[in-house]
C-alpha cells in the first residue's frame, strides 16, 4: 500500500502539484487520469523517488520515503518495477538481456537460476521466441511486454506504468491492460497507472484519482465513475460521442 | 552565472561517478566494451591522420629551410618535436572530441531522450556510475593510440621526405634522434592522460543533462565538441606552462 499525504511540488515558482492526498491499495490498479498538464507524470514521479516533493509524505508499507537513508531508498527502489511510456529498453541490449538486467544487477543467483526466472516472466507476458531479438527488431506491443517482463522480473512490491499502452493499437492496448491487472492480482502488487486511455480507466480501473490543475478532482472506481456527477471528471472521461452515449444509456438503463 | 552552475553540475557528476560502484562482474564487461569503441574504434582514424599530417610536417619544413647553413638533419628534428610536442597529444584529442567526444554524448543524449537513463535510476542503479565510469576506465588506455600516433606520425614524415626527394634518409633519422630529451615523451604522456579524463566527462555531462528530443541531442553533441575542445586547448597551454614553463 502507498499511502501519500499532502504532496506538493513547484518548478520555476510554479506550482504543479497543490496538495494531493490519497491511497493506492495493494492488488489492485489504481489509475491516475487527468488532462495533459495536470501533473499526472510529476506525481508518478514523486512515487518514483525520481522528484522531491516541496512538501509531503509518501509512505511505502508503513516506510516514509523522506525518513529512509540513501541504502535504504535504494533497497526500496529494488522492490520498484517501472513501465515507461516509450518501453525505456536498453537498445546494446536483447530481449533476454534487458530482462535479466536487474537480476544481474541486484541478486547474486547464478546464470541459470537468472535464466529459469528470464525464461519464466517471458512465458508469463507471453513472449517466447522473441529472447535474442533487439528491442529495435520487436513491435511496439512487444517491446511493452518486454518493459512488463522487466519490471515484474524481480518480484516487486510496486509496480508503476506511464501510459503503458499509448501508441497502440485498441486490441493490443487491452492485451497489455489485461497483462497489468492479471499480474496485479496474482503477485498482489500495488499498480499505479498514469493514463489518459479511457478504455483502460473503464477495463482495470479499480480506483481511479482523476487529476485537474495539480489537485485531487475526483476519486472511485470504474463503476463509480458512471454515476459521478462531478462536471470536470464527466467532461473529460465522457468528451468523446461513443462514451457519452454509453453514460447516457448506463442512466437511462439505471433510471 | 550558467558556466559557474555548470562548472558547478559537472563536479558534482564527476563526485557522483565513483560513488555506489556497479558490480565488477558487470563493470569488467563495459569497460572491455568501451576499450573496443573508444580505443580500438578510434585507432583507425588516428593512424590516418597521423600519417599525413607527419609528412606534410615534414614537406613544410624542408620547403621551408632555404639557408644553406641550417642543417639538412632539421626535418627530422622538426616532424619528430611537432608530432610528440603537439600533434600526436592535442590535435589527435581536438580529433578525438569530435570522434569519440560526440558519439558519447549522443549515445548518452538518446539513453536521457528514450527514459532509459530514468529506468536505470529507478531500478536503483548509479546511472553516472554505469555510463561514465567504464569510458573514464577505456579512455585511461588513450596514451596508447598517442604512442602508435607519434610513431606513425614521424614515419610518414620519414615518407614524405625520403620518397619526396626533400631529404635523405640518413639526414631525417639523424634529425630524429638529435637532442632528444625523453622527459617529452613524458609531458606529452601527462597531457594525454589529463586530456583523456577531459574526452571521457565533458561528453558525458552534455549527454546526461541534455534536455528535449533528437535535435537536442544534435545540438548536445556539438556543443560538447566546442567545449571539450576548449578545455583541451586551454588545458594544453597551462600543462605546457607548468611542465616545460
Amino acid at each position: 500500500m502507498i499511502e501519500v499525504e499532502n504532496i506538493q511540488k513547484s518548478f520555476d515558482g510554479t506550482r504543479v502539484l497543490k496538495g494531493i492526498s490519497t491511497t493506492f491499495n495493494t492488488g489492485q490498479t489504481n489509475l491516475i487520469i487527468g488532462q495533459s498538464g495536470s501533473g499526472k507524470t510529476v506525481f508518478l514521479k514523486c512515487l518514483l523517488g525520481l522528484f522531491t516533493p516541496d512538501e509531503g509524505t509518501i509512505c511505502y508499507d508503513g516506510k516514509t520515503y523522506s525518513d529512509l537513508t540513501d541504502d535504504e531508498k535504494r533497497n526500496l527502489r529494488q522492490e520498484m518495477g517501472m513501465v515507461f511510456q516509450g518501453s525505456a529498453l536498453f537498445d546494446s541490449m536483447t530481449v533476454e538481456g534487458n530482462v535479466r538486467f536487474p537480476l544481474e544487477m541486484f541478486t547474486k543467483q547464478s546464470a541459470s537460476e537468472m535464466q529459469d526466472r528470464v525464461d519464466f516472466v517471458l512465458n508469463r507476458v507471453n513472449l517466447v521466441d522473441a529472447h535474442h531479438k533487439f528491442p529495435s527488431e520487436i513491435s511496439g506491443g512487444m517491446q511493452k511486454r518486454v518493459a512488463i517482463a522487466r519490471a515484474i522480473v524481480m518480484n516487486p512490491k510496486y509496480l508503476f506504468c506511464d501510459e503503458p499502452n499509448s501508441g497502440l493499437d485498441p486490441k493490443t492496448a487491452i492485451l497489455i491492460d489485461n497483462l497489468i491487472q492479471e499480474i496485479t492480482e496474482e503477485y498482489d502488487i500495488t499498480t499505479v497507472i498514469n493514463t489518459h486511455d479511457m478504455n483502460s480507466v473503464m477495463e482495470i480501473g479499480q480506483k481511479i484519482i482523476f487529476l485537474k490543475n495539480g489537485v485531487k478532482e475526483w476519486e472511485g472506481s470504474n463503476k463509480e465513475i458512471f454515476k459521478t456527477d462531478n462536471e470536470a471528471v464527466t467532461n473529460f472521461v465522457y468528451s468523446s460521442d461513443l462514451f457519452k452515449k454509453v453514460r447516457q444509456m448506463y442512466i437511462e438503463e439505471r433510471n | 552565472m550558467n558556466y559557474v552552475a555548470s562548472i558547478g553540475s559537472y563536479a558534482i557528476m564527476i563526485k557522483e561517478v565513483f560513488k555506489k560502484p556497479t558490480k565488477w562482474r558487470i563493470m569488467k564487461s563495459l569497460i572491455l566494451k568501451e576499450i573496443d569503441e573508444l580505443i580500438f574504434g578510434s585507432l583507425g582514424i588516428l593512424v590516418f591522420i597521423s600519417f599525413f599530417i607527419g609528412g606534410v610536417v615534414a614537406i613544410q619544413t624542408a620547403l621551408n629551410i632555404t639557408s644553406e647553413l641550417i642543417p639538412k638533419n632539421l626535418v627530422g628534428f622538426a616532424t619528430r618535436q611537432s608530432i610528440i610536442l603537439e600533434f600526436a597529444p592535442t590535435f589527435c584529442s581536438i580529433i578525438m572530441a569530435g570522434k569519440v567526444g560526440s558519439y558519447i554524448t549522443s549515445s548518452i543524449g538518446t539513453m536521457r531522450v528514450t527514459e532509459q537513463i530514468d529506468a536505470l535510476e529507478v531500478m536503483g542503479v548509479n546511472a553516472l556510475n554505469y555510463l561514465v565510469f567504464p569510458k573514464i576506465v577505456a579512455l585511461m588506455l588513450y596514451p596508447f593510440i598517442i604512442v602508435v600516433s607519434m610513431f606513425v606520425g614521424i614515419l610518414g614524415g620519414w615518407v614524405a621526405a625520403t620518397f619526396g626527394g626533400h631529404s635523405t634518409s640518413a639526414d631525417f633519422i639523424q634529425g630524429i634522434t638529435l637532442d632528444f630529451i625523453p622527459f617529452h615523451v613524458t609531458y606529452a604522456f601527462v597531457k594525454t592522460l589529463v586530456f583523456a579524463f577531459i574526452l571521457a566527462t565533458i561528453p558525458s555531462f552534455h549527454g546526461f543533462y541534455m534536455k528535449g528530443g533528437a535535435l537536442d541531442v544534435g545540438k548536445a553533441s556539438t556543443t560538447s565538441f566546442v567545449w571539450t575542445s576548449i578545455v583541451i586547448v586551454i588545458l594544453n597551454g597551462i600543462l605546457t606552462q607548468l611542465l616545460l614553463g
